[in-house]
Formats: C-alpha cells, structure tokens, sequence
C-alpha cells in the first residue's frame, strides 16, 4: 500500500471508517433523538464530497491499476456524495412520520454510497464485482426497512432475488472475459484484443453477460421487473435514493467497461444495444400510461429516463463520438438526479402514514391548496417529459445529438416519439393537480420543503446557463492509463 | 450587461417584471391584478413601438440584433442570438398589441383565480415575442415549445366544458411536430457546427453544392420544419386540434392562440423553411400550395355548416391561414408581402370576431345560433362592430383584409404563370373561388344572429356594449380601416426583407425548369 493507493481510495476509506464509527455512536444516541445519526451522516458526506473536490483534477491510479481516480469518477462522486445528502434530507422526516426511525438507515445508506463511490472508480472487474456487492446489498436492506409492511418486505426480498441473480450474471461475464483476454483489468482487456491475443467470441458472450446484469441494475426492458414493485413497495425516501445512485451507479460501470474494455466489440453489439434502448424507451412509456399510482408511475418512467441514456450509449465504441456519449450521459445523469429527487420530496410530502395519498387522484386540487408545492410537481413533470425552460429539455437536446452524431436517427426518432408519449402521462399529474377539485392532505417540514424548492429552482435556472455542467462533463472524459 | 439594454431583450422580457409584480400581489385583490398586468402589457406594447422607431425599413437585413455566446464547449455552438427584420417586426407588434387587449377582455369574464390567469398570459407573451425575435435555431426551439405550456393551462383550467380534452389534444398535437423539428434542428447544428440562424442561411448552400447534406436529407429536413409548422398554421389535414381548442379556450385565450400562437407556424415556414430549403421549398410548393386551397376550400365550406359561432370562426382560421400559405410558397415579392400582411390582418379580424363571440357568450352563456337572431335591434353597437369586422375578415375592398387577399391572389396567379413556382393559375382561381365562400358563411352568420326579427325572450333585455368592451374593439378597428386604405407603411416595411428573401428563387426556378 503505497501513499498514492491511500490516497486514490482516500474518500471511501473515510467514508467508511465514518459509518463505522456512526454505527457505534448510534448505540448511545436515545430513540427519539435519531435526527442526530442523520445529522451525523451528512456531515460524513460532506466532509467526503470537500475532500473529493479537493482532488478533483489529480488522475491517480492505484493497487495495480486496480482503482484509478479520474474526472470521470470525480464527477460520479460528486453525484453519488450529493444525492446521499439528499436523500438524507427525504428520509429525515419521513421515517419520523411513518414510525420507522432507526439510525441504521443512514449507515446502511453510507455504506451503499461507498460502494457507488467505488463503482466510478473501479478499473478492475473484479472491483466492480465487489462495488456493485457493496452498493447493492445495503439497498436490498433499505427497500425492506417499513419492516411490519407487506409490501415493503416483499420489495426488498424481490429486489434481493433479483438482484443476487443479476449478479450471478456479472460474476458469470467477469470469468468468460477473463477466460478470453487472460486479465480482469480494463485496460489489458482492450490491450489483449488490439493485439489480438483474446478469444474474441468468448470475451462477446461475456460483454452480453455484463450487459445483461447491469441492465437490471439501470432498469432497462427486459430486465425491468424488479422496478415497479420495488419502487412502489420500499420506503418513498429509499426509493427517491435508489432511483438516482443505483442508475448511476449501474451507467457508470457500463460506461466505464464498455468505453474501456470493449470498444473493438462495438461492431457487434450496436444490434443488441440498439435494441435494448428502443425496448425500453417505447415499453417504458407505453406501461406507464396505464398507472394510476403515482410510485409505480416514477418507476416506470424511470425505465424510460434509462432508455433515452441507452440511446445515446449505442455508439460507445465510435471513437468520434465516444467522448460526446460520457459526457451526454454523465450530463442527463445529473438532470435526472436533480428532477427525480424533486419529485419523490413532493411525493413524499403527500404520503399518509397507512400508505395513503399515493394514487394520482390523491394529487386533485394540490394547485389550491399547496400552489408552490404543485408548481414544484409541474416543473419536475415538464423537465421529465423535456418540455423548456427546464433542465430535462437541455438534457435530452445533448442524448439526441449524440444519438444523431453515432448516426442512429432512426433511434433519435423513437426517442422523440416516446418523449410525447410520455408527455400524456405527466400532464395528467398537472392536470390532476390544477384542473380538478379535491381536498389533498399531507404536512410540509422544513427539510422536505427546503429540497423541493431547491430541486424545483434548480430545474429551471440551471436550463438557462448549463454550460458549467456541460463543460464538467464533457471535462469528465476517461483517461485510459 | 449592457446587453440588458437591448430593445429586443427588453420588449421580450418586460413582462417578466409584470410577472414579478404580480407573486407580490395577493390573490384576492383582483382589481389590482388586472390593472398590473394590463398596464405591464400597454407598457410593452409601448416598448415595441419605440423598437419600431429604432429600426430601418429600408435595411433588410437583421437589425437590432446581439448574440450573446451561451453554450460554447464540449462541441456545441449556442448562442443566445436575436434579432428583428421586416419579416419579423411586424408580428412583434401584433403581439404587443393583442396582448393588452385580450387582457382587457377578461375584466368580466375571468372570476376565478386571476392571478394565475395574468401570470400565464405574460408568460406567455415572453414566449410569443421570443419566438419571433429568436435567431438561434436552440433558442428558437425553447421558445416555441414554451408557449405550449402557458396555453395549455389556460385553455386547461379557465376553458369551456371539455377544456382538458382540448388542453391535452393541443398540446400533444403541437408537441408531436415539435419533436421532429428537434430532430432537424439538431441535425443541422451538428451538419453546419452552428445553431445560429443567420450563419445557416450563409453556410448552407455551400453545404450542399458541396453534398455534405443530400438533395434527399434536404427534403427529410424540410418535412421535418414542416411538420411542426403545419401543424401549428394550422393546415389541412392537420387542422382538427384548432376547433377543439379554440372553443374550449377562454376569450382572450382564443383571441390569442388566434391572434399570434397560429402565426408563429407561418412565420416558421417564412423564416426556416423558406431561406433553409430552396430546393425542397421550390418541389414542395406545388404541393402545399394543393394543401392550402384544399384549406381554403374545406374551413370555408365546414364554417358554414356550424351552429356554434366560435367554431365557425375557428374553421375560418383555416381557410383565412390557407391563403397565407399559398401566398408564402409563390415564392415572390406579392405573395410573400401579402401572406406576411394577411398574418396580421387575420390576427386583427380573427381577434376581433372572437372578442365580439365572447361579448354575447358573456351576456347568455350561448354560441348556438338558433338562441340568436335580431340582435341588431336590442344592441346596435355591437351589431356595427359586428358587420365591420365581418366584412374585414370577409376581405371587403376598403379594409385590410381586401389588401392582403389580393396581394396573395396576384402573388399566386404570377406564381402560376410561366417561371413561377406553383405551375398553374389554378390555385389562384380555386382560392379565388374562396373569397366567396367566406361572404356567404360570413354573411349568413351576420343574417342568423343580427337581423331578422327578435323572437326570443332573452334577447330583448340584452345590454349593448359597455366602454371597456367598446375599448378593446375600436383599436382594431382603427388598424383595419388604416390597412385597408392605405396600407403603403406596412409593405414598407416588409419590402427590403421580403425582396432579400425572394432574390434567390427567380434563378432557382429557372434552374429547374
């Protein structure tokens, strides 16, 4: 262990060390007074999200190339620290609300965003083994966390099942790779094909076996199942957290890998992603239509949201338009992160202890009673759908140009067809909220209120001046080492 | 900053401060809501006149204009570019200008929550502006699909009784050609490495002499411009979101998507398709030239056929928008100035007509015909506002809807001769054939409601027209009578652009021929 391993692992070590001792001081925090796990548990992350900032810009590499520190994974950490914060904040009333609070929760999410932390950063299949574990595993716990709920107990077993048996497939697509190329690292991965050492079926069957695993993982059709029962039955704050990092999570090992390692399978997988992205765009719109409770809507258009990112993924491995598709991604990964969490607060804030208040009915005459909350709904639907001034139409505008610039108009076009089709479905919730009458209930609390509106303002002002972002992710470029 | 002090800028963004005036006020005190957002709008309107003195008829090209660099990195090539010329300036001055009387029209007729009602409408007006002055194809596109979303709230919650259903059916068509124009937009930013309008019309013929852009791709990206302009215009067989729409907004809402939101499909033909495709314009101009006086044609001949006398008056949308469009693909100097004064001239009249429905819908909740009949009687003033604006829209030589007909018909019969674009003088004479059209229905809608005798209850205690009404109409009224007799400073304006626009065609069609 050199300074250099320390110090490219530097935020994970302390972000664990953090939930570890967190775990123990959470013995001797009283039962009511969880609110200071929570407070703890942000404090943690942001301390982590200072010191990688901090070494934002460095590009380290470490344990043999195993782990590398780039601006790619810089820009994910980010993501992933920030989103933990936020789903802090979501959780931080809820559980209070519901009668579930247990300091466990913010630990096991500070472990599960360790894992994210070292998902961008691995180099190494086996790391990203041992990431999408450590990611995944405390979320399988979370989803089950409204313990004495039906519902939430069978999301976290199925999330479980299915999510051990997606794995089964990334072990299974490791082993085949390295079987083909004789390496698990990425970069003597795509070595041993550019020189033509590997076994060039064997390492296709085992890129599709990857593909299929972390195609669960991002919610793309067929592997999809999962999603909407999950969605729906876990706790709304672990959701709005799993909905966010987990995708993220799951893009950037696809990105990472696919951009890295495989490039020279491009050719033969454009087919296969071609059609995974126009599946899940057109199945992921179309189901949603017939939802009429508002979880399994955001599920469902999440898939969808994961599709118009697959678009722009098709062209991986076109090396003029490889650097436009991380950045495309990484770009709608952050637009997607800031809307989803916007609108699970406002699903939240409408939630009733016994489950009540998440039907879109429920949403009747919100725009009376509550303006600002249903205006904040408005703008997350409208930046959903890619509907201006919001962030969402920014983000689509650069996965079409990717899309378009690999030469896949015929997908661009799908995916302009699925965005109007998906404008049905949220523009019902705006109409359900100002065009009809109805007595909605639901409490605000500051934290919930505080992430709402700076989700919802965040939407609109950052559509206007996206160039900062853009120029970070297209900076966020990978550095093969 | 000192971008801020851009008459464009200002006279697009002013009524944001109306906007922010209003989330001060609350939401009880309606008397002071009106007042600030009519005043915030006359205030605009008076800003775009000042825009008016500082622009030069004479120059044809951009004026006014600035182009901020917005997203400069990672490849793109953004600017926030805007600009006014005389295709533009004069539907920047109709929207000005309807806009503080549509707002004057809801002094009675919107009760419930007002405040949000003035906020969509100024936000609306932002957008309408901004589409107009856009000269970045981004910009542009953010524009025009954020007026969709304050039109559809206000058909969607102040409407008639199936307003969701023609909120939804507004808004989903519209977007549906939308979606296709991104498409194009983006693949013309990526194509040229540009976004901005000015910079496409110059580099695209090199482009394709140079065959980075097929004669094919040309065509694909016309249709795809084209989608979402026909169906905005709206142009037969896309029309049938407009009737639903229409009677299920509001008044000032109608009087708006009418007055402007129909003309910003037209002016996207003008300004995009037009100056982008000349090769695909010239094939297709037969074509939508077919399209237009099927329009012509068939809302002419479905208006007579309605009782309910805002939808007449929405199908005659379709057949008064139908002559601006076969005036703009003649291609030439008449056409195209008397499809661009024709935009105008139906804002007006179709404005008016649908201030004057909205008059007596106020007085007895009805549209059907059959309610009506000798109004005149009971209420004279109303009824000579009536027949004047009537005979406007009917195209009554002396009022401006007289001018801008004949200018297209000229347009298109020259269109129609030997080295025009059309082929055949057979869409003037059809289009022709539709001015009478429009005097029977017009007539015999004037016939059903006012004259005749008044046999029924409700109508002889009606009241007559109170000032505020009157008030909206007469500036109209003054703008019809001006066009229609002298009409000389409004093609002034256009004539430079127009003339610009329309040097390349002559040596295009003779290329083709």
């Amino acid at each position: 262990m050199t300074q250099s391993d320390i110090l490219t692992i530097l935020p994970n070590i302390l972000l664990v060390v953090w939930a570890c001792c967190l775990l123990l001081v959470d013995l001797f925090i009283p039962k009511g007074r969880k609110g200071w796990t929570a407070l703890l548990a942000a404090v943690g992350l942001a301390g982590v999200m200072g010191i990688t900032l901090a070494q934002a810009g460095r590009t380290m590499s470490a344990f043999n190339g195993m782990v590398v520190q780039d601006g790619f994974s810089s820009f994910l950490n980010v993501l992933f620290l920030a989103s933990g914060l936020l789903g802090i904040s979501l959780a931080y009333g809820y559980l209070k609300r519901m009668g579930l609070e247990r300091g466990e929760y913010y630990i096991l999410m500070l472990f599960s965003i360790t894992g994210m932390l070292l998902m961008a950063q691995a180099a190494d299949l086996i790391v990203v083994f041992l990431a999408l574990e450590l990611l995944s595993i405390p979320l399988y716990v979370l989803a089950a966390f409204a313990r004495p709920r039906p519902e939430s107990e069978e999301a976290g077993l199925k999330y479980f099942l299915l999510g051990a048996f997606a794995t089964g497939f990334v072990v299974y697509g490791i082993t085949l790779v390295f079987g083909a190329s004789g390496s698990t690292n990425l970069t003597s991965i795509a070595a041993a094909m550019a020189s033509g050492s590997a076994n060039k079926d064997l390492l296709l069957i085992g890129a599709a076996l990857l593909l299929v695993g972390f195609g669960f993982k991002v919610a793309a059709v067929p592997f999809h199942m999962w999603t909407p029962d999950v969605y729906q039955g876990a706790p709304s704050p672990v959701t709005g957290f799993m909905a966010v990092g987990a995708k993220a999570a799951g893009f950037a090992a696809l990105l990472r890998i696919f951009v890295t390692a495989f490039p020279s399978l491009h050719v033969d997988l454009v087919p296969v992603l071609w059609g995974l992205a126009a599946l899940t765009m057109i199945a992921g719109n179309l189901i949603a239509i017939a939802q009429t409770n508002i979880k399994r809507l955001l599920a469902y258009s999440a898939i969808a949201q994961a599709g118009y990112i697959l678009m722009a993924f098709v062209s991986f491995g076109n090396p003029q338009v490889m650097a436009s598709v991380v950045a495309s991604a990484l770009f709608y990964l952050v637009t997607y992160a800031i809307t989803s969490f916007g609108a699970w607060a406002v699903v939240i804030a409408l939630e009733e202890p016994d489950g009540q208040g998440l039907e879109i009915a429920d949403y009747a005459g919100l725009a009376k009673r509550k303006p600002a909350l249903a205006a904040a709904m408005t703008v997350f639907m409208l930046s959903l759908t890619g509907l201006p001034p919001t962030l969402g139409l920014v983000g689509k505008f650069y996965l079409f140009r990717t899309a378009i610039q690999g030469g896949f108009v015929g997908l661009a076009v799908i995916g302009v067809v699925t965005s109007l089709i998906s404008a049905f479905y949220y523009l019902r919730v705006v109409v359900v909220m100002y065009m009809r009458e109805g007595e909605p209930r639901g409490e605000g609390e500051s934290w919930l209120d505080l992430t709402t509106a700076a989700t919802a303002i965040a939407t609109v002002v950052l559509s206007f001046l996206p160039a900062t972002l853009f120029a970070l992710a297209s900076g966020a470029v990978l550095k093969l080492l | 900053m000192d971008f801020l002090l851009n008459p464009l800028i200002i006279v697009t963004f002013f009524p944001l401060l109306g906007v922010l005036a209003l989330l001060f006020i609350p939401a009880a005190r309606k008397e002071a809501l009106r007042w600030t957002a009519f005043i915030t709008s006359v205030l605009t309107f008076g800003l775009s006149i000042w825009m008016l003195t500082l622009f030069h008829a004479s120059n044809p090209d951009l004026q006014l204009g600035f182009s901020l660099p917005w997203i400069q990195v990672a490849g793109w090539n953004i600017s926030f570019a805007m600009g006014v010329d005389g295709l533009s300036i004069l539907l920047v001055l109709l929207t000005t200008f309807l806009t503080p009387i549509s707002i004057l029209s809801t002094w009675s007729a919107v009760e419930e929550r007002v405040k949000d009602f003035m906020l969509f409408f100024l936000l609306l007006e932002v957008g309408m502006t901004g589409v107009f002055l856009a000269q970045d194809l981004f910009l542009f596109y953010i524009f025009w699909e954020f007026t969709l979303i304050p039109m559809y709230f206000l058909i969607g919650i102040w409407g008639g009784p199936r307003r969701i259903y023609a909120a939804l059916k507004f808004i989903l068509y519209t977007m549906a050609g939308s979606v296709l124009m991104l498409l194009a937009i983006l693949f013309l930013g990526i194509e040229a490495g540009t976004f901005s309008v000015p910079d496409l019309v110059t580099k695209l013929p090199g482009l394709y002499a140079s065959g980075v852009i097929s004669a094919r791709a040309e065509m694909l990206l016309f249709l795809a411009f084209a989608a979402a302009f026909a169906i905005k215009v709206p142009m037969w067989p896309l029309h049938s979101w407009l009737p639903d729409a229409h009677v299920e907004a509001p008044t000032a809402g109608s009087v708006i998507l009418a007055g402007v939101l129909l003309k910003m499909g037209t002016y996207g033909f003008l300004r995009f398709n037009l100056q982008f495709f000349p090769r695909a314009t010239l094939q297709a101009a037969p074509w939508i030239a077919l399209l237009a006086v099927i329009g012509i044609l068939y809302g002419a001949a479905v208006s007579y056929a309605q009782k309910d006398v805002k939808k007449l008056v929405a199908f005659s949308s379709v057949s008064h928008l139908g002559f601006v469009m076969l005036g703009l693909f003649a291609l030439n100097q008449e056409g195209i100035q008397g499809s661009i004064l024709q935009m105008v001239n139906h804002g007006l009249s179709t404005g008016a007509l649908f201030l004057l429905v909205g008059f007596i819908y106020e007085r007895r909740h009805t549209r059907d015909f059959d309610a009506f009949g000798g109004l005149w009687k009971v209420m004279p003033v109303y009824g000579a506002l009536m027949l004047i604006v009537s005979l406007s829209s009917m195209g009554l030589p002396g009022l401006n809807g007289f001018v801008g007909e004949f200018t297209i018909l000229l347009g298109a019969w020259g269109a129609g001769m030997k080295g025009g674009s059309l082929g055949s003088v057979l869409f003037a004479a059809f289009a022709a054939v539709g001015v009478i059209l429009a005097a029977i229905y017009i007539l015999a809608m004037f016939q059903k409601m006012f004259l005749g005798p008044l046999d029924k209850e409700e109508n002889k205690k009606l009241k007559d027209l109170n000032w505020r009404e009157i008030a909206t109409i007469v500036p109209i009224l003054i703008f019809i009578f001006w066009i229609g007799l002298y009409p000389k400073p409004f093609f002034a304006l256009m004539a430079p652009a127009v003339a610009k626009l329309v040097a390349a065609y002559p040596a295009a069609i003779a290329a083709i021929h």
